[in-house]
């Protein structure tokens, strides 16, 4: 067995640290191919983003320092994704993304100990409207 | 594209059009490149299987961006999306289908809006549910 705490310093040293904000032009282009990759045809999605699109816009350097962080779980799913929208996010637009750490919580289940990791981003467009909120919950296993 | 679907077209219990997907391991390579998520465990089956998955697996997002098509061709170009959430319960396996559907839990006027609240779930070939959520709607009013 592995003494290494599953909630080590470093990943505690993330929470509640706000990260961003990253910048993302949201050209025509990538909404595309999200639309072809998501296998959705709607016409709409020419001038606007599909609902799931915020997940595109990735706080590459929290989720970065989240899945690398020292942990003895080394296995990552997905566990939950939330949205919550204020403005559509349009082709054309500059959208800031900032995220921080909001809990980490231990869980003793049947298959061992899991450690869920729940991240709460917000998404500002160029003018700074608030457009979108996320929340995302990763499980370490 | 549906036709409009208005505040009082929809009762408790209504269903949303059910979808149903075939996700290829091609759509998710598409996925790992358009959203970013580069997790082996999406395309490489030797990885996934190491890690000790039965296969690989479809991205959660991309099973919810599925629910999230089956609300949006319901609401065609009227109604508006305010929520949107997914519990990813179980594995969505690389070719095979998934079941999409949807149920409105409750209707109502807020701020002269008019809201439904909807359930939405996914399905694996076995029915069991792999993801469950809801959303919340603006729809118009024939009023």
């Amino acid at each position: 067995m592995n003494d290494e705490p599953v909630i080590s310093q470093e990943l505690e040293s993330l929470l509640n640290v706000e990260f961003g904000p990253e910048v993302y032009e949201i050209e025509k282009g990538m909404v595309m191919r999200f639309a072809e990759a998501i296998d959705d045809p709607n016409p709409a999605w020419l001038e606007v983003t599909p609902p799931t699109f915020p997940a595109a816009l990735v706080p590459t350097e929290l989720l970065h320092r989240l899945f690398n962080a020292e942990c003895p779980l080394k296995r990552v799913l997905n566990g939950a994704s939330e949205l919550e929208y204020f403005k559509p996010i349009r082709v054309g637009n500059v959208i800031a993304v900032t995220a921080r750490l909001d809990r980490l919580r231990k869980m003793e289940g049947k298959e061992g100990t899991t450690l869920f990791m729940i991240m709460a981003a917000t998404y500002t467009n160029q003018d700074g409207e608030l457009v979108a909120r996320g929340k995302n919950t990763y499980i370490r296993y | 594209m549906a036709e409009t679907v208005y505040y009082e077209d929809i009762e408790e219990g209504s269903e949303v059009p059910a979808l149903v997907k075939y996700p290829t391991t091609m759509q998710l390579v598409k996925y790992a490149g358009a959203s970013g998520d580069y997790y082996q465990i999406h395309y490489d089956k030797d990885f996934a299987i190491a890690n000790g998955l039965p296969g690989v697996i479809v991205h959660g997002w991309l099973a919810l961006s599925f629910l999230g098509q089956m609300i949006t061709d319901w609401l065609g170009g009227e109604g508006t999306l305010v929520k949107l959430d997914g519990s990813y319960r179980g594995m969505n396996l690389v070719h095979e289908e998934i079941f999409c559907y949807g149920r409105v839990k409750r209707k109502y006027i807020e701020d002269d809006r008019h809201y439904a609240r909807v359930e939405i779930w996914a399905e694996n070939p076995q029915g069991e549910k792999t993801v469950t959520g809801s959303v919340v709607v603006i729809l118009p009013s024939r009023g």
